[in-house]
């Protein structure tokens, strides 16, 4: 009996190490660009860390970088879901360099953004091929979601099995519809918020927990 | 007196290096049949498809994509985007994803359920006008 008892507890001890040393699952913060990616994982840093990701713009292609914040403990009811955070470049299938133009931009620094664009959404490509455990999918709810992009995007994210939580993002704007995003893609839940407000990321954290924790 | 007709001589004249787009009157379409596909690589599928849209051709293909080949299509895609030269790709296909009918064991035996009838073509010449879940719109420009 006793050296069942203790085998039990051997067991035990093993499986509390494993689930211990377990690698924080890295979540990619993904979607179209402007959709507010950005906003969003600094908002988490910030909550949760003190520090931000990334600079935030109105200028699409603002991050041309895959960014990861590491460590970040997210505290729910009692339990601490550990997470690396990586903001990604927006997903798009074509970058011209002259819409910078209408955003002040010399073209030689436009055709420096749509080269630095196109090296990030191959880069976001890869991590999300490779190196993701999870997806956070942000869309701006203002906008139509019945775009090629987010069609495929999703697909693909489907298809690797990756758990996803699709954040209908920027509700502080008049024109938000999150009914809309929530109709585009009925198979999966959306939570809407204003990651620029703060508004409803008591929700977010919720389901940060329960989707990847 | 130009050439009327596309050039399809020497076989197949999808393959981009025997094309001709005739004169300046049309855009070519390829319409390229599921059968055509399946005997293709992942990367021999995105060349076909690049470089029929570098050629100013809009591509039609019977039953799309699977899932990671799109993914490659853009990562690909990019790498090719060159200032003044090729700005990308517009590509459409119905908005449901087909992912999330498939069982575990059509996704574990590789059976895509990626029949999804699909339009790609150069970003700078085919605009979508409408989308939704049973209709794709679209107005295609010479270059």
């Amino acid at each position: 009996m006793g050296l069942l008892t203790n085998l039990k507890d051997s067991i035990s001890k093993v499986s509390d190490r494993l689930f211990a040393d377990e690698e924080p699952k890295r979540i990619g913060i993904y979607g179209p660009p402007n959709a507010g990616k950005t906003t969003l994982a600094n908002r988490i840093a910030r909550d949760w860390t003190g520090d931000a990701v990334g600079p935030e713009s109105h200028v699409p292609h603002e991050t041309r970088r895959a960014r990861r914040k590491e460590g970040v403990e997210i505290e729910r009811n009692g339990r601490t879901v550990t997470i690396d955070i990586v903001d990604t470049p927006g997903v798009t299938t074509k970058v011209d360099y002259k819409e910078f133009l209408d955003h002040d931009m010399e073209k030689d620094d436009a055709v420096r953004r749509s080269r630095e664009a196109t090296e990030g959404v191959a880069e976001a490509m890869h991590w999300l091929r490779e190196d993701v455990d999870g997806v956070i999918y942000v869309l701006d709810s203002t906008t139509d979601p019945f775009t090629q992009v987010n069609t495929m995007l999703i697909g693909i994210i489907e298809s690797q099995d990756l758990p996803v939580l699709i954040l209908a993002n920027k509700t502080d704007l008049p024109e938000s519809n999150i009914q809309r995003v929530a109709n585009a893609f009925p198979q999966h839940e959306t939570i809407p918020l204003s990651a620029l407000e703060g508004d409803n990321m008591d929700e977010v954290y919720d389901k940060i927990a329960e989707y990847f924790g | 007196m130009p050439e009327a007709t596309p050039n399809v001589d020497g076989g197949d004249g999808i393959d981009g290096s025997d094309d001709d787009n005739g004169d300046d009157d049309g855009v070519r379409i390829d319409l390229i049949s599921g059968a055509r596909m399946e005997g293709l690589t992942s990367m021999e599928k995105i060349r076909l498809i690049l470089d029929g849209v570098r050629d100013g051709n809009i591509v039609i293909l019977e039953e799309g994509l699977a899932p990671d080949e799109e993914s490659k299509l853009i990562e690909v895609t990019m790498t090719e985007i060159s200032p003044d030269e090729f700005t990308g790709i517009e590509i459409e296909t119905y908005p449901k994803s087909d992912a999330g009918d498939q069982t575990l064991l059509d996704r574990l035996m590789g059976r895509e359920s990626a029949q999804k009838l699909t339009v790609i073509g150069p970003a700078n010449q085919l605009q979508t006008l409408h989308k939704d879940e049973t209709l794709i719109s679209a107005l295609v420009s010479r270059k």
